[in-house]
């Protein structure tokens, strides 16, 4: 039988003749290349990926059972722990899934701080990111609400309760968004719309423009070094191997099945994650005459919390309330601009200066003393504590045009250097 | 603006319910094995708090399946509603208005409250805690939950406590307990209520033959009770415990075969 003849291949010619399959397939899979030094960090991508899928299946088959009202939302997540067979796997999947997402991506966006990954050409790939960043806590923040237990309530009373802090149309907009007077019934179905169609099509639009923009300018790596610099004669990157299969499965793999058994630890014997994952009061029914001995958000939104409740005077004749959410609203944001902030002629931390070392290093500090804040009652000390670190926070963007190119940089090599 | 003042009034007030107290957990650990335990704690359960505190995620069935106790002896010793199925929820039949006049609000239900206190501690602390009060309505009230609005159901068995003063040895400035000089006796002082419980001395003493139960015994009932409110608040924990042993084994079993075939392919990377 002649080649032509094969009826696999012709199957495959006939489909390549009418959709790009094979074309699409070496581009962006056998044929794209990536760097060969890629580390640790860049695993991050591919696992976020993972939970991606995790959170969309597990969330199908959690909404056959789920029931979006006041009165049936608590209960139907009992009625998935009991009563629905393997129900409890898929909730704690999906709520375990989410605190993972979370860690994932904060991991993949540091890499990003650390490598200058979002330098040009990778403007819009950043931006891209910090889009699905935003995205993703609205994503969290909306199903935060729909287990409807005590603490759901009470974060979503708080976190809508902002939009008031904005002056003049303050009230109205709370009141816009809640459909309510009051967190309620009529807010929690349309958080659920919110949380099951429209966001997770926004988040697929925005991962996969994220994906399509990557595969166009090509991933960055822990030197910094663009391989497209050096081609063979064929046109191939010198430092660069093909995707598939070398980093698929090559890296890729060994790293998803290792992150399913740390997964599978938390998910199957600390799912609760003591009281930090799923917290103590959500396992008691919203209840709008009870507050919560403290109300605090999961723990990846506490470094953003942190800074909130850190604005605490007045300024400009507008509240303090309001000033918090600007310094929130400002601290997501402002990472989005990084790639005009960064003066530096180098990317990657590793030839960088001691400047941005140092700014780094205790940028990271401050986030995490930000995160561990964010879990406490308020005192003056804590208060003054989370200003300084907001400071911090803010200092590290704010102040990069200067440091990153008053530095002296390391000179970077032009090919990749490999042990 | 008003609902922003209020939700951080809110924030950082207890507008709800007395009950918040600095008094120590004491130390449980649930065994989800011990059946019999189990089955002693879900006959307390039912006999004694089922009539106020309903467990209305938790079906009659399940708990027969989990904890191996037959259909029949089931239907026959634990479910007391004759119109109710086994299939049906472990509900009772006090109506939210009686509930509200007779003890201010509706008891709560039962199945999750474990997971609520953030683990069995606070339950086996909180039943074994009830003293005799004549300022409060029913009589007494609670060391964990001050002010609680509820009875003490079982106190025909644990007899009745009473909030005493003790003598306890005097500490002296350097942390260490004072003793005579000449006897080596330990010098006494007179305590109570928190000064007892800060030295970690219970301020609660059992009037003699008040109660059915030895000490021993109570704290014995208490256990199995704390230990069927443990397996209700998550009755899928033991199987989940054993699926996930055999969901790991098979991802370090396939990490090794990753590992291996990743490996091959980096070799290749120069």
């Amino acid at each position: 039988m002649s080649e032509s003849q094969h009826p696999v291949k012709n199957m495959i010619n006939w489909i390549d003749a009418r959709l790009p399959v094979t074309e699409t397939y070496e581009k962006h899979m056998s044929k794209y290349y990536a760097p060969k030094n890629t580390n640790f960090w860049y695993l991050m991508g591919v696992l976020a990926t993972v939970v991606l899928v995790n959170q969309l299946l597990t969330g199908i088959w959690l909404t056959m059972s789920y029931i979006p009202t006041a009165d049936g939302a608590f209960a139907s997540i009992e009625y998935i722990m009991r009563d629905v067979n393997f129900g409890w796997i898929l909730r704690y999947m999906h709520s375990t899934g989410a605190s993972a997402f979370f860690l994932v991506v904060y991991l993949h966006m540091f890499r990003g701080l650390m490598y200058g990954s979002y330098q040009k050409p990778r403007e819009l790939l950043w931006i891209l990111g910090m889009l699905i960043f935003v995205a993703l806590m609205a994503e969290g923040f909306l199903g935060y609400l729909l287990p409807w237990g005590n603490m759901s309530f009470w974060a979503g009373q708080v976190i809508v309760s902002l939009a008031g802090a904005v002056p003049i149309v303050g009230d109205s907009l709370a009141t816009w968004v809640r459909g309510d007077f009051n967190i309620s019934g009529i807010t929690l179905n349309r958080f659920f719309a919110l949380h099951v169609v429209l966001v997770p099509m926004l988040l697929l639009a925005l991962v996969f423009l994220h994906i399509v923009a990557l595969h166009e300018v090509g991933s960055n790596n822990p030197d910094g070094i663009d391989i497209k610099k050096n081609l063979d004669d064929k046109g191939k990157p010198l430092d660069g191997i093909p995707f598939h299969p070398y980093l698929t499965l090559g890296h890729d793999l060994p790293a998803i099945v290792a992150f399913c058994f740390f997964f599978a630890i938390v998910m199957f014997y600390f799912p609760d994650g003591g009281g930090y994952l799923i917290e103590a009061p959500n396992y008691e029914m919203a209840n709008p005459l009870k507050t919560p001995d403290l109300i605090a958000p999961v723990w990846y939104y506490t470094p953003f919390y942190s800074m909130l409740r850190a604005a605490t005077f007045p300024f400009l004749g507008l509240d303090a309330k309001f000033w918090g959410l600007v310094v929130m609203a400002g601290a997501i944001v402002l990472p989005a601009v990084l790639p005009w902030l960064d003066r530096s002629k180098v990317k990657s931390i590793r030839y960088k200066g001691t400047a941005s070392k140092l700014f780094l290093a205790i940028f990271v500090v401050a986030f995490f003393v930000l995160g561990y804040l964010g879990v406490q009652h308020p005192t003056p000390l804590k208060t003054f504590l989370a200003q300084i670190c907001t400071a911090i926070y803010f200092a590290y963007f704010l102040l990069m045009p200067w440091y990153t190119s008053v530095e002296r940089t390391k000179l970077v090599p032009e090919r990749i250097p490999m042990k | 603006m008003r609902g922003v003042v209020l939700t951080f009034l809110l924030f950082s007030s207890h507008l709800y319910g007395a009950g918040s107290s600095s008094y120590p957990l004491d130390d449980v650990s649930p065994d989800l094995t011990d059946k019999e335990s189990l089955q002693r704690g879900a006959r307390t359960f039912v006999n004694y708090c089922m009539g106020c505190h309903e467990m209305k995620y938790q079906r009659f069935q399940r708990v027969a399946d989990d904890l191996g106790i037959p259909e029949e002896a089931m239907m026959s010793n634990l479910v007391f509603d004759p119109s109710k199925k086994l299939g049906a929820h472990m509900s009772n039949s006090m109506s939210v208005s009686n509930a509200k006049q007779w003890f201010g609000n509706v008891p709560p239900d039962l199945t999750l409250y474990t997971k609520l206190k953030g683990g069995p501690e606070y339950f086996y602390t909180y039943m074994r805690t009830f003293y005799e009060d004549p300022s409060r309505p029913f009589g007494v009230n609670n060391l964990l939950y001050k002010n609680v609005g509820m009875p003490h159901p079982l106190v025909h068995l644990q007899g009745i406590q009473k909030k005493v003063c003790k003598d306890i040895p005097k500490i002296a400035k350097n942390g260490g307990e004072m003793r005579e000089a000449i006897t080596g006796h330990p010098l006494l002082e007179n305590k109570c209520g928190d000064e007892l419980v800060n030295r970690g001395v219970s301020p609660l003493e059992l009037v003699e033959n008040s109660g059915e139960l030895s000490i021993e015994e109570y704290d014995s009932l208490i256990y199995d009770l704390t230990n069927f409110l443990y397996y209700s608040g998550d009755p899928s924990r033991l199987e989940r415990q054993r699926i996930g042993g055999f969901v790991l084994l098979f991802l370090a079993f396939f990490y090794v075969f990753a590992w291996l075939l990743g490996r091959e392919y980096t070799k290749e990377i120069h």
